[in-house]
């Protein structure tokens, strides 16, 4: 009986702790972040807004990317899901919408004047339907990064690298200075899809790319992506990558190139930062002597040459999430936050004012050139979403390992497409 | 042999004829009360975790899904139409048959050839036993990472070497044509100790008398080894050939650090395949097939192999 009844009280106790817990909330926040210097400042964040709001908890998980977009499905139909979420928005985020696992937080965005903070076309990114379900953080250009001494050594002048024939006799100058010319981490393919993409970005420029979603003009298997085939295989017949390169994995090739071994790469805007943590010496190029070109027209190219390649990335609320989630999110994406982020060069701000903070010359030249954007397009591998995203990301890295033709490559992704739709 | 085994069999036999009747009541009621006690939690684990999960991936296989909600997109057959129709599908089976072909060409006789040198007790035997059965014990991805290393063509090992003797060195992971020959010697370098140690403990089990009454019977070293003490290791032979062919047709640990499948698919292995084209594009379906053409190639070849090999076991 003693026992029953320490039970019972045991019992009750436990009732008691658990009612006046749930008084919490706890957000919880799972990201892919591995630079600690970016997110010690989101730790600071979080710990701030617990101070200016008290019962509520920012709880931060951590996973590594590939482990994250695999696991996503299943954490998400999970009862016990993480509230906010990363994503590069585009086919994946539209999958996410139509399953019913995002909540809808349009209201609270539109509340009080918030979204009108935040540039329009980074929150159409997170809109369908007039309906928003998340926000922007930062967006990113692919372009040429390249290392001015490694340029000056093989009488190339990168200013005047334009158009695509341009750039091809700047490789065989490179090379017959005995420098290599070009980096890239090919065993990740997405790299090297970067190359196709944005020749499909110049050669078609935004039409070309809406009729393909719509089936028109041979889709994927039409002119223009064949072309991007084709133009890419010219400078695949160049050798222009280091030896060796589908063996490289991107932070090996980002490496390679901090390190000073290779004239260009063709990079994330962020690279121009993560190049410094990803060199041997942990030093990298300095700013003397890193260069941007964006990446170069082709001439008869219907694309604009404003037009950019990159990313927009942000956070999604998930389904049955606490108000708090998302109050916090407006908290974290909001100007001052957004000038920390630039301040550390991290990020290309989204939010207006934001830029105030960029304080490197690079960083604001990129921030200009997505400024006068008329279109920005997302990542294919992101934007069509994985069954066809990564199709894509296949068979650029089999053009560049010569396995395969541009028509084929073409015809491979229209396939993909046919399944996945 | 022949006297022992009678001797084994004989109490069986006598139990059987002489009092089947009186025997067979009880034993059966006890076997009944064992079986009502011990099948069910055996069998409710076993339906669970390997019966629904098979049938659930055949159930997937019937639909284009992506993971979300619920699977409603029936297509039928489709899914096994658009694997076969891939080109990677094949080769991922060519390394598979690869990998099968190099277990039991190279790394089987390898690891009998070392068992018979160590199964003898000689000065240092039990360190080069533990020399050779260390990797099998470190993790698949750690052994994975490390090979990359060896083979970077600009710092690795391989690399020096090369340059030792005065030639560029190759990239091997990063090439179609050297990329799964480079996974081959990782295989066969990762499990030869743990069929050496089979093969081993199977040795010092073995009768001595046998190779003794062979030696003075005038058996030459060669002879005693053909003649007696292989035949007496077939059972083994038989279950390290099992054991290889089951782990070869699974590998999947080893590729991912080291090439990941590529490039170009030319070092997918079947479960490479898998999680390349099913999971990371959120192919539910489509991978569910892979998945269920990989489970009915290992099934076939267990329960073939069992009934025409290991019938005695």
């Amino acid at each position: 009986m003693r026992l029953l009844g320490k039970l019972g009280l045991a019992a009750v106790a436990c009732l008691l702790w658990a009612s006046s817990a749930s008084a919490d909330t706890t957000v919880k926040w799972l990201h892919i972040e591995v630079n600690p210097a970016q997110v010690k400042i989101w730790e600071e964040v979080a710990r701030s807004y617990e101070a200016s709001h008290p019962g509520v908890k920012v709880e931060m998980q951590f996973l590594e990317n590939e482990a994250y977009k695999a696991k996503l499905p299943t954490i998400l139909q999970s009862k016990d899901r993480p509230h906010i979420i990363y994503s590069w928005a585009g086919g994946v985020l539209k999958t996410q919408i139509e399953a019913g696992v995002l909540e809808d937080i349009t209201d609270s965005v539109k509340s009080g004047g918030y979204s009108d903070t935040i540039a329009p076309a980074a929150l159409a990114a997170f809109t369908q339907n007039g309906r928003v379900f998340g926000l922007p953080i930062a967006l990113s250009q692919v372009g040429f990064l390249y290392n001015k001494d490694l340029m000056a050594k093989g009488n190339v002048d990168a200013s005047k690298i334009k158009t695509w024939d341009d750039l091809l006799g700047a490789v065989k100058t490179l090379k017959a200075a005995g420098v290599t010319p070009i980096v890239v981490g090919g065993a990740d393919k997405w790299p090297l899809h970067f190359y196709w993409t944005h020749l499909a970005v110049r050669i078609g420029g935004k039409p070309a790319f809406d009729a393909a979603l719509k089936g028109e003009n041979g889709g994927f298997a039409g002119e223009t992506f064949q072309k991007s085939g084709e133009l890419f295989k010219q400078l695949v017949d160049l050798q222009p990558f280091q030896n060796g390169f589908l063996g490289f994995k991107n932070p090996q090739a980002v490496g390679y190139f901090g390190d000073g071994k290779a004239a260009m790469i063709l990079a994330i805007s962020s690279f121009y930062h993560t190049q410094r943590a990803l060199a041997a010496d942990k030093v990298g190029l300095s700013d003397d002597k890193l260069g941007w070109f964006d990446f170069p027209v082709v001439p008869g190219g219907k694309g604009e040459p404003s037009d950019t390649l990159g990313g927009i990335t942000g956070w999604l609320i998930t389904k049955g999430a606490p108000k708090e989630a998302t109050d916090f999110l407006k908290f974290f994406i909001s100007k001052d936050v957004q000038a920390r982020l630039a301040a550390g060069n991290f990020i290309v701000p989204v939010v207006k004012g934001g830029e105030a903070g960029l304080n490197s010359a690079f960083m604001k030249q990129i921030a200009a050139n997505l400024a006068k954007s008329n279109y920005h397009q997302n990542f294919y591998d992101q934007s069509l979403g994985p069954s066809v995203g990564r199709v894509v990301n296949d068979v650029t890295a089999e053009i560049a390992g010569g396995s395969m033709s541009p028509q084929d490559a073409a015809k491979a992704i229209q396939a993909a497409y046919k399944q996945g739709n | 042999m022949v006297a022992r085994r009678i001797a084994i069999a004989s109490p069986v036999n006598v139990a059987g004829e002489t009092a089947p009747q009186t025997l067979r009541g009880p034993g059966w009621d006890g076997r009944f009360t064992v079986l009502i006690l011990f099948l069910p939690p055996a069998l409710l684990l076993f339906t669970l975790f390997v019966v629904l999960p098979i049938g659930e991936a055949a159930w997937y296989s019937a639909f284009n899904w992506n993971g979300f909600g619920r699977p409603t997109n029936w297509i039928g057959l489709d899914n096994y139409r658009f694997v076969l129709e891939t080109r990677a599908f094949w080769l991922a089976l060519r390394n598979n048959g690869l990998i099968i072909a190099v277990s039991l060409a190279i790394q089987l006789p390898l690891a009998l050839a070392l068992a018979l040198m160590l199964a003898e007790k000689f000065r240092g035997a039990v360190a080069l036993r533990m020399l050779f059965f260390m990797p099998y014990i470190l993790a698949e991805i750690a052994t994975g990472l490390i090979f990359s290393f060896v083979y970077d063509g600009d710092y690795g090992l391989v690399a020096s070497i090369w340059r030792t003797f005065g030639a560029e060195p190759p990239h091997l992971l990063a090439s179609t044509d050297t990329a799964m020959l480079a996974v081959l010697i990782v295989v066969v370098w990762k499990y030869f100790g743990f069929h050496m140690m089979l093969f081993i403990a199977a040795l010092q089990s073995l009768d001595k008398s046998l190779v003794e009454a062979a030696r003075i019977d005038g058996a030459t070293r060669t002879q005693t080894l053909r003649h007696v003490v292989i035949p007496l290791l077939y059972p083994t032979i038989r279950l390290s050939v099992f054991f290889a062919i089951i782990g070869s047709l699974q590998l999947f640990d080893l590729v991912m650090p080291l090439t990941r499948g590529g490039p170009a698919d030319s070092s997918n292995t079947m479960v490479s395949f898998l999680y390349n084209n099913g999971i990371s594009r959120m192919r539910v379906g489509y991978g569910s097939a892979i998945g269920v053409i990989l489970f009915a190639i290992c099934v076939t070849f267990a329960f073939t192999y069992k009934r025409w090999f290991m019938r005695d076991e």
